[in-house]
């Protein structure tokens, strides 16, 4: 079992695909109840490190806990308490939204009145309830990403994994994901994003990895303070030395 | 397991087929079209065919016996005529209802006294003793019906009257089913092929399905659920059996609506439902391995052919006009067992608890969690990711 306060527990971790290493010797903690911020260029190691917490990918080498069970040993403990949003949107276009929640619902085995209750809410604050029962296939983009949010979270898990949720979204659909985010209370959450404003929005702490290795971890005003820098992009170009930008 | 899980993926794949153009017109409208089609064409039209017939002989001959056993050597010299000698009528009706033979010739008692009176008095029909020689045929073969009686009446005749055959002779040849066999249609005989075939293409469907989720993330994002891989399995499996049943029930309304003719009662239905729904399992096994060799949802298209192709040309009814070496080899697919299951059935009216019949179901059954078995391990090793 890990510690009480760390909710998730990263410990020298290394994932390799064949020659690439994806996830290099990384080690962090993330407090209950805590929003941490993954932040990462693209190929950082960000999504390989979420598939390794969520049971997806073994690791290679090292060990994680996630709400104090190792995942490589106790993955369907682990699978009861997260809730996962991948990064690519993975919905089923035939089914409505609200079919494809209630479905991912059934999948935790939630009560009928539960899941119908917390359906019909979390529809209503992602703002999607006048859709809610038309087909998925039928959706924005922006629409599916949401969709997509509310299926993860839909058996209200005590820690979410969210994966780029707001990538390719338009600004009015960010900040309502970003209302949404904030308002999820009692959970511990690991955000990836490569938006630097984002994580300076939500996260209590953020840490920063590039080619799989952590560069830098803490509160964003914190590593804004330390690198002397206005805001986060300017911590993460400082770092990395190399300009974040979507699809780069 | 979780019952709810189960549901839940079965519900969503009932869905995907009810909902998708491409996967209700394969599952559901194509059998009916097919149906309807092969009804309308078929329906009222014969066929032709030189093969080798299996044909039981009773010989019940008591008096003159050397008439009977020049007619059975008279049967035997034909090379269409694979002739085999039973003892009693009632394992040889066995043996046809069970599709073993495609007719029993019966002997009667005066068979030879009959024989003997027209020897005597060829030019005196009055004095003639007139005896029936039955003819029982598979109504389950087209061919049979309507090959073999007009051979069996030229080889009676021969036997009787010799080189110059006589237009009238004291035998009659009488065939107590042909009767009913005239009445069926070329779309009679091909019906419970259709069945199979109609089930063949969840091979297709199970395949892209898989492929076409695993592309979206589906399957990856299931996969960090609580949700077990036997949960997702038997929820595919049940999905796809009631499709199988909904597809039965749609090709029975639409073969009776076009005027198919069935011996079959209420529990040779039901058994008809049973077996191919069984058969709907091997198909889902089939899919799982398709999915899992297959990289997308077009391979899959493509590869699902290397099972639907054997299955559908050597065991349904496409295998009719095909060559005995054809129809052998149709053994190896196990939508051979189940046309042949439903031909026993819905046209021999075979019970349900002929051997034949249960030895098909047992055939289909073993192949099923087989196909099935397999499929789940490779689509566990290299399809779920």
């Amino acid at each position: 079992m890990g510690t009480a306060e760390n909710e998730i527990v990263i410990d020298n971790l290394t994932k390799k695909f064949e020659d690439v290493i994806a996830v290099n010797e990384l080690s962090l903690s993330v407090l209950k109840g805590e929003l941490f911020g993954l932040l990462g260029p693209n190929g950082a190691g960000k999504t390989t490190t979420i598939n390794v917490l969520c049971g997806l990918l073994q690791p290679t080498s090292g060990s994680v806990t996630v709400g104090g069970y190792d995942v490589s040993k106790e993955p369907k403990k682990v699978k009861k308490l997260i809730g996962v949003c991948p990064q690519d949107t993975a919905v089923f276009p035939y089914l409505t939204g609200r079919e494809n929640v209630e479905f991912f619902g059934n999948l935790y085995a939630m009560p009928k009145e539960t899941l119908e209750r917390n359906v019909n809410a979390l529809l209503e604050r992602m703002g999607l309830t006048e859709d809610a029962d038309r087909r998925v296939g039928k959706y924005s983009g922006g629409m599916r990403r949401r969709v997509n949010l509310v299926m993860a979270l839909v058996h209200d898990p005590v820690i979410a994994f969210l994966d780029e949720p707001t990538v390719a979204m338009d600004p009015q659909s960010r900040r309502a994901v970003w209302d949404f985010i904030k308002g999820l209370n009692n959970k511990t959450i690991i955000l990836t994003t490569h938006y630097m404003e984002e994580a300076e929005e939500l996260c209590d702490r953020v840490g920063i990895i590039d080619y799989g290795k952590l560069i830098a971890l803490g509160a964003p005003d914190q590593l804004k303070e330390k690198f002397g820098a206005e805001n986060l992009e300017e911590v993460f170009i400082e770092l990395t030395g190399r300009r974040i930008r979507e699809g780069a | 397991m979780n019952t709810q899980r189960i549901l839940s993926f079965a519900k969503k794949d009932l869905k995907l087929l009810i909902r998708e153009p491409a996967s209700l017109f394969l599952i559901v409208l194509f059998p009916v079209i097919l149906t309807l089609v092969f009804g309308v064409a078929f329906g009222a039209i014969g066929g032709d065919q030189s093969a080798s017939y299996q044909v039981g002989v009773v010989n019940m001959d008591k008096g003159l016996y050397q008439w009977s056993q020049t007619f059975v050597e008279t049967l035997t010299t034909t090379e269409i005529l694979n002739i085999q000698v039973y003892a009693d009528t009632e394992s040889a009706q066995k043996d046809l209802n069970q599709g073993k033979l495609q007719a029993v010739i019966v002997i009667p008692e005066l068979f030879g006294e009959s024989c003997n009176s027209f020897f005597t008095a060829p030019d005196d029909p009055s004095s003639w003793l007139e005896a029936t020689v039955e003819l029982y045929l598979d109504s389950g073969s087209l061919f049979a019906t309507q090959a073999i009686p007009p051979l069996i009446q030229q080889m009676l005749v021969m036997t009787i009257s010799g080189d110059q055959p006589s237009p009238s002779i004291p035998v009659h040849l009488g065939i107590p089913s042909l009767m009913e066999a005239e009445r069926l249609t070329m779309f009679d005989y091909m019906a419970p092929g259709i069945f199979a075939f109609a089930a063949i293409f969840l091979i297709m469907t199970v395949s892209q399905s898989f492929t076409v989720d695993r592309e979206r993330g589906l399957l990856r994002r299931i996969n960090t659920t609580p949700a077990t891989s036997a949960e997702f399995m038997v929820g595919h499996a049940v999905s796809n059996m009631a499709a199988a049943v909904v597809q039965v029930a749609l090709v029975f309304v639409m073969a009776f609506l076009v005027g198919f003719s069935t011996r079959a009662g209420a529990a040779q239905i039901l058994f008809a439902f049973v077996i191919v729904t069984a058969f709907a399992l091997c198909c889902v096994g089939f899919g799982l391995i398709t999915a899992s060799v297959s990289k997308s949802p077009g391979a899959a298209t493509g590869i699902s052919f290397i099972f639907i192709m054997p299955q559908m040309f050597l065991g349904t009814f496409v295998s009719a006009g095909f060559s005995s070496t054809a129809q052998a080899a149709g053994r190896v697919v196990p939508s051979y067992y189940v046309t042949d299951a439903l031909t026993s059935l819905l046209l021999r009216g075979a019970p349900v608890t002929s051997p034949t019949v249960l030895l098909d179901l047992a055939v289909v059954v073993v192949c099923s969690v087989v196909v099935l078995v397999l499929g789940v391990l490779l689509f566990e090793k290299y399809g779920n990711a």
